[in-house]
């Protein structure tokens, strides 16, 4: 067995035994990209020379027997949204195609602290506004289980590259479903957390309300102990929630004993394809018969979700892309004949359609006139959303969904339909507009042998209860096939 | 031609003195080298987010309170979204529908009466950066130093009826803003600038007219030609029988002229929403009664102080109050309450203001302190010293330094009271001078002070002038 097919907990238990050097992982990860990479097309930059510095680095610490952070040494590749010194930062687009940031995101701080090593960064759809990365300027991404289909988005590269054994661990970052909803389709875990619990200084704001940097891995311990590494108050993000966050993957237990799980009827209507909703089911009986206690519940106003999502997203989204304007760093046009004219010719040949499509759309409903119509509804629709969440988990612990109505599509197939497109978050919003964390677990393939994803939404800063579920939905499974057989 | 009565409301833009930005660590300084106080947060680099300075929400409470303005302990601040090049994120954050303080008045002096104007509201928003041209280049360059800096904006009610009540508020609201020491008030840095909205109505109408809104108004008295040349411009607009538009206008004070910039119809629309990285201000009611209690006595106040306390007229009360080291120098003056508030009152408005707009200086960086001062007045109170002979013993502090009583002896300056000596001097002034006598008795008044001069002459400036008018009076008399 390569080492780049192991868990990072197992790769940090071998580091610490001395049974393999961060080295030797290092290049295997690297080795194992050199193989796949040209099929999958995962990263978008390979940080090889400073990953080998780092991996040396690691292995004269743990000779000299200094005491490290558990997942020092464990490569790590990062979404092209999130800032790193030194390493470009292109958020797939032209736009940002030559932009070296001159600091690090505040997770990147904590992953560098930690010794981690970093690979490099990840393919994604233009500044994550995608289903299927698709949109990315760079190029396509494909689907480990089958390369004729999208790894899924915003996240892709993130996904695919712990589907093909890429990378061990990645980050990516979740707006309406960015990372569940690629690692539903590349069938991995990924996991989306509550708004507020990981610093968002230095990602590339796509909707400041709604963003969030989230881990995807191999296992839900992998999941959690990134995820205790990345959590955490910062005084940089007026955001970030100031209380005690737990070492999520010491705290991991099984917890199917009297957990109420809420099944939202909303999310098993029309549009769910037959096999999701068979096998999220069928997951949800495997828990029961643990002793979980399975309540049918309601969220009425999940119907309004897609349209609200786009308009609030879209609206901060126009104003927070207007600062590529050619002005101070990224693409500026050749020619131009005075100021309008530069930024129109910037913006319009830096930014792809689909970019153009959210900032025309968020730039209308926040304009004089309209703004009453459209904004403000959607935000008192954001509070119904909330408070319906609220409600539910009242009665229940956690609330089990589908993660994405159907299994990977085809490279192409909804790239010419926006609306259909869209549709594919319909299961993922809702997370976002309520501010909750949520994680997507491999739950069976369907009959074309592609994965499918189970979503576990939980309580406001309870991360822990989901990671309990998943934990044991885990341990039911015998553990997630994660890596394609295909490659 | 008709009466016409102008209406001006003003947005002052102040920037805070603050030690760092609003949103970033960065130092919050003026006439650095540019773009050397910068970070990724004020240069809107991707992915940099604000955190508010909580100092902003105090000093712009400060102001709300001076202002008599209600404090909104929860409000909001929101994006206001423009493309320009010195605003890096192409969004100034700012403050919409829910301003820090709100619903304020403002008393003030002009022209021998009390005038006030309504408040509307107070917010809180940063500064942009700053374009820079010049012909050793071609285009234009941008310092991002500025980017940041705090900014209240104080927006009157249309409640400004004429330029010099415009002015008095400018000046009122600038005295403010250093009697609570918020903003550094340096007009030729920028520190205070402000936008004017001008419209003129028919005298006794109560509809307002079209407003202009004219833009770079860097100084109150450009303030007052702003308004006085857009007020003539309406004028004549309406008595040719054509209409005001309403539009933004750019004032050129070198020209004296304003120039429309945008009309309604191009009017910018900022597309305002929530900044969704920042979280709702919530102040605490405790703090807010805190800060109110802390403001030094204001202006208005003291006016009222030196008129009612010390007598001093209303005029002679507002000059002194409204400059806060006047005032600062008369207060301590009358703390230490050796001589008249009146005789210091009258030092501070001649000699002293004189000697500050002649060198520039601030009082705080001369020679002179209120010791001093009581010491020079009360030895011309006592008569000890003559008034020129103060204003001789003024200069020479001014210049050198030194106290009172060593200047006096050292330059021989003491008069001679002594009625004797006196009475003597007069003699012997009479006994050559029959002529004036006689004109004086023929009704000739005037020779007083000829036959005065001679005494003061005779005594080689010595004599006390009183003593001296006394006697030789008295003796003419007789």
């Amino acid at each position: 067995m390569r080492l780049y097919e192991k868990t990072a907990s197992e790769l940090s238990e071998m580091l610490k035994n001395k049974e393999c050097s961060a080295v030797e992982l290092c290049n295997d990860v690297l080795a194992r990209i050199n193989e796949t990479e040209n099929t999958i097309g995962a990263y978008v930059t390979v940080a090889e020379d400073s990953a080998k510095e780092n991996a040396q680095k690691i292995d004269k610490l743990i000779a000299s027997g200094e005491s490290l952070h558990p997942l020092a040494g464990i490569p790590i590749g990062i979404k092209d949204n999130i800032s790193t010194k030194g390493i470009r930062t292109t958020c797939s687009s032209k736009m940002l195609e030559n932009y070296v940031p001159p600091f690090d995101a505040a997770v990147i701080n904590k992953i560098n602290d930690a010794g981690m090593t970093v690979l490099g960064k990840m393919n994604m759809d233009e500044f994550a506004m995608g289903s299927s990365t698709e949109t990315s300027y760079m190029h396509l991404t494909r689907n480990p289980h089958n390369t004729e289909c999208v790894p899924g988005g915003s996240s892709g590269g993130s996904a695919a590259a712990i589907a093909s054994g890429e990378a061990i661990l990645t980050l990516g970052s979740d707006t309406g479903g960015s990372i569940r909803q690629p690692a539903a389709l590349c069938g991995v875990v990924g996991m989306k957390p509550t708004y507020g619990s990981v610093s968002r200084y230095g990602l590339v704001a796509f909707a400041s309300s709604l963003d969030q940097i989230g881990p995807l891995g191999k296992s839900v311990k992998d999941v959690a102990m990134l995820q205790s590494l990345i959590c955490g108050h910062d005084r940089y993000d007026a955001t970030s929630k100031n209380i005690e966050y737990p070492d999520y993957a010491a705290a991991l237990k099984e917890n199917a004993k009297g957990l109420k799980i809420g099944i939202p009827k909303e999310y098993f209507g029309e549009g769910i394809d037959s096999q999701v909703k068979e096998s999220v089911m069928n997951a949800v009986k495997e828990l029961e018969s643990q002793g979980a206690v399975i309540k049918e519940i309601s969220l009425p106003s999940t119907e309004y979700a897609i349209n609200t999502y786009y308009i609030i997203a879209s609206a901060e989204a126009s104003s927070n892309l207007a600062r590529f304007d050619g002005v101070k760093y990224g693409y500026r046009t050749a020619e131009y004949d005075g100021l309008v004219d530069m930024y129109e010719k910037t913006r319009s040949e830096g930014f792809g359609d689909e970019v153009k499509r959210r900032i025309m759309l968020g730039t209308f409903v926040l304009s004089s006139g309209y703004f009453d119509a459209y904004y403000k509804k959607a935000k008192r629709v954001q509070n119904k959303i909330s408070q319906e969440f609220s409600e539910a988990f009242k009665e229940c612990d956690i609330i089990a969904t589908p993660t994405v109505p159907a299994s990977a599509f085809k490279i192409g197939e909804n790239i010419g339909d926006p609306i259909k497109m869209y549709y594919n978050d319909v299961c993922t919003v809702t997370v976002n507009i309520a501010g909750l964390p949520a994680i997507s677990l491999p739950c069976g393939k369907d009959s074309l042998g592609m994965p499918m994803g189970l979503q576990l939404i939980g309580d406001k800063f309870n991360e822990q209860a989901i990671l309990n579920t998943a934990y044991t939905y885990e341990k039911i499974c015998g553990g997630f096939d994660v890596l394609s057989k295909a490659l | 031609m008709k009466d016409y009565e102008i209406v001006v409301g003003l947005e002052v833009h102040a920037e805070l003195n603050t030690d760092s930005k609003i949103f970033c660590d960065c130092k919050n300084a003026f006439g650095l080298e540019v773009n050397t106080q910068v970070c990724p947060i004020c240069m809107g680099m991707p992915g940099t987010l604000p955190t508010l300075n909580e100092k902003v929400v105090e000093y712009a409470i400060k102001m709300g309170h001076a202002l008599n303005c209600t404090i909104n302990t929860l409000c909001r601040q929101d994006r206001k979204n423009y493309f320009y090049p010195d605003l890096p994120k192409a969004y100034q954050i700012s403050q919409a529908d829910i301003p820090l303080c709100e619903n304020g008045s403002l008393e003030f002096m002009v022209d021998g009466k009390m005038k006030t104007v309504g408040i509307t509201r107070i917010h809180i928003e940063e500064d942009a950066g700053k374009l820079l041209h010049d012909e050793s280049f071609a285009g234009s360059l941008v310092d991002l130093n500025r980017c940041g800096v705090p900014l209240i904006e104080i927006v009157s009610e249309p409640d400004i009826r004429s330029s010099s009540e415009a002015k008095a508020y400018l000046e009122t609201i600038k005295s403010i803003l250093q009697y609570i020491g918020i903003s550094d008030c340096k007009m030729q840095e920028g520190s205070i600038r402000c936008d004017v909205n001008v419209s003129v109505m028919e005298k006794g109408s109560s509809k307002f007219g079209t407003r202009s809104e004219m833009k770079n108004v860097n100084s109150f008295s450009a303030a007052v030609r702003g308004i006085e040349y857009e007020a003539k411009r309406q004028i004549e607009l309406l008595e040719k029988g054509e209409k005001v538009v309403q539009e933004t206008r750019r004032w050129d004070d070198s020209k004296g002229m304003s120039f429309p910039m945008r009309s309604k119809e191009d009017a910018q629309d900022y597309r305002y929403f929530p900044e969704p990285d920042l979280l709702t201000i919530s102040v605490d009611e405790k703090m807010v009664k805190e800060l109110k209690e802390s403001l030094p006595e204001l202006p208005n106040a003291k006016i009222k102080r030196y008129v009612n306390d010390f007598g001093l007229s209303q005029i002679d009360a507002t000059l002194i109050a409204e400059d806060m080291e006047k005032s600062l120098l008369f207060d301590k003056c009358n703390l230490l309450n050796i001589c008249k508030p009146k005789n210091i009152s009258n030092w501070i408005l001649s000699d002293i203001s004189k000697y500050i707009n002649e060198t520039g200086k601030l009082i705080s960086e001369t020679n002179l302190t209120s010791e001093k001062l009581c010491a020079l007045v009360e030895k011309i109170e006592k008569g000890v010293i003559s008034n020129s002979a103060g204003k001789t013993v003024f200069d020479e502090i001014m210049k050198n330094g030194g106290e009172v009583e060593n200047i006096i002896e050292s330059k021989g300056l003491a008069q001679n009271s002594d009625t004797d000596f006196i009475e003597n001097l007069v003699k012997e002034v009479f006994e050559n001078n029959e002529k004036s006598i006689n004109d004086y008795k023929n009704g000739k008044t005037n020779a007083l002070g000829y036959l005065v001069g001679q005494c003061m002459k005779a005594s080689k400036g010595k004599a006390n002038p009183g003593i001296v008018k006394d006697i030789v009076t008295k003796m003419l008399e007789k």
